[in-house]
């Protein structure tokens, strides 16, 4: 399972990278997790709202820092 | 309510006699703390509610084609409630430059989106009332829409580094839809996470404020940058242009400056300036911009505030 976290390393995108860090451990999953930094990169997805969040190449969330309840929920969603 | 909460808090509990400068700052300090953190709470809820309603992604679709004018009211607008933090600037320029949305319509969304935030709206009630509060959401959106129209005419496309247009925006990805339930959790998420960031700056503030409403020995910055003084406005946007666009940082230095008899106008225009116009902003800016058309903006921007500033206080 490769997850990306989309945003130019802002406070935010930290934010949800720290707690999709926590969902990962409390599922007992290892993920690699990746900033993607590159706004060639974060616009491909077509992601105009940072921090977003890419599960296996498909963007899953948007705009929000994900809680890591939401974080897990949505691992888990992304069914890897 | 709260006048009478603090009445009986001063007068009655603390038996402090009335009239003494002390009693007085610590009233104003009691009355003025509870009132903001409530606006605090009700505004910036309503406002993430409503922003559950309009993601980038909507406000893009909203804006693509449309005319001048009727886009930059529209842009400006969206601007408000379009959640926004300085590092979404430059996809979100980028979405909406890509997807045909006008330049000028563009500039509209990116001077209101920082501009004019519920956070200066809470302080600006909390402190001068409420027809401050809408003034400055009113004059807010004027310079927005009135700095896109004209950037709109200056025909600057050009102006936009050359990268911009090349870019291949994927499908426009959007979140799952939310449920009424999802968007009242979200929303008071987000009103904990603002609350925890500004309720300390707003007590350092009202502090400091307490402190200079009840002692204040002579108008020191109004000597300087008072009624009299031509170009206390010009000031006031120079210094504040540069500074950072943290609406909570900028509390305890619009609190002295009210406290200390500056005039509306001037306050105002520093407010805009500090939220509208900041160094972080320009740098990031500044890699969608040509230095030509960042000049631009900054300058019509600039040029807008120092008017509203001027203006209001000839009016009032």
């Amino acid at each position: 399972m490769r997850i990306e976290i989309l945003g130019s390393s802002c406070a935010r995108c930290r934010a949800l990278e720290a707690n999709v860090r926590k969902a990962l451990t409390m599922l007992g999953k290892d993920a690699e997790v990746v900033d993607v930094t590159d706004i060639q990169e974060i616009m491909a997805y077509g992601v105009m709202a940072t921090p977003a969040l890419v599960i296996d190449g498909k963007v899953v969330m948007v705009g929000r820092i994900l809680s890591p309840e939401e974080a897990k929920k949505a691992i888990v969603g992304a069914g890897a | 309510m709260l006048t009478m909460f603090a009445d009986w808090f001063t007068y009655t509990f603390l038996r402090l006699p009335k009239g003494r400068l002390i009693t007085e700052a610590i009233h104003f300090f009691v009355y003025d703390i509870p009132k903001i953190y409530l606006l605090l709470v009700v505004i910036v809820f309503v406002v993430a509610m409503l922003r559950t309603w309009t993601p980038a992604e909507k406000a893009k679709r909203l804006l693509v084609h449309r005319h001048q004018f009727v886009g930059n009211v529209l842009a400006a607008s969206l601007g408000i409630l379009t959640p926004f933090c300085t590092c979404s600037a430059i996809p979100m320029f980028i979405g909406f430059v890509e997807s045909g949305v006008p330049l000028g319509v563009t500039f509209s969304f990116l001077v209101a989106s920082p501009m004019i935030n519920e956070v200066a709206m809470v302080l600006l009630w909390g402190l001068f009332g409420a027809k401050v509060a809408l003034l400055y959401v009113g004059v807010g959106l004027l310079i927005a829409i009135v700095s896109g129209v004209i950037i709109g005419q200056l025909h600057m496309e050009k102006y936009v580094e050359d990268y911009v247009y090349k870019i291949k925006v994927g499908a426009v990805a959007g979140d799952a839809p939310m449920t009424f339930n999802n968007r009242v959790v979200a929303s008071w998420r987000y009103v904990g996470e603002i609350f925890r960031k500004v309720a300390p700056w707003v007590a350092v503030g009202v502090a400091i404020g307490a402190f200079i409403h009840g002692y204040a020995p002579e108008n020191f910055l109004a000597r300087y940058a008072g009624r009299d003084n031509p170009f206390a406005v010009l000031l006031a946007v120079a210094i504040g242009i540069p500074l950072y666009s943290n609406a909570e940082g900028v509390i305890p230095i619009v609190q002295a400056l009210w406290a200390k008899d500056l005039p509306l106008g001037t306050t105002l225009a520093f407010m805009m300036a500090v939220t509208g116009l900041s160094m972080p902003e320009m740098i990031i800016l500044r890699s969608v911009l040509k230095p030509r058309l960042l000049a631009t903006f900054i300058g019509v921007v600039g040029l807008g505030i120092l008017i509203v500033g001027y203006f209001f206080n000839w009016v009032l």
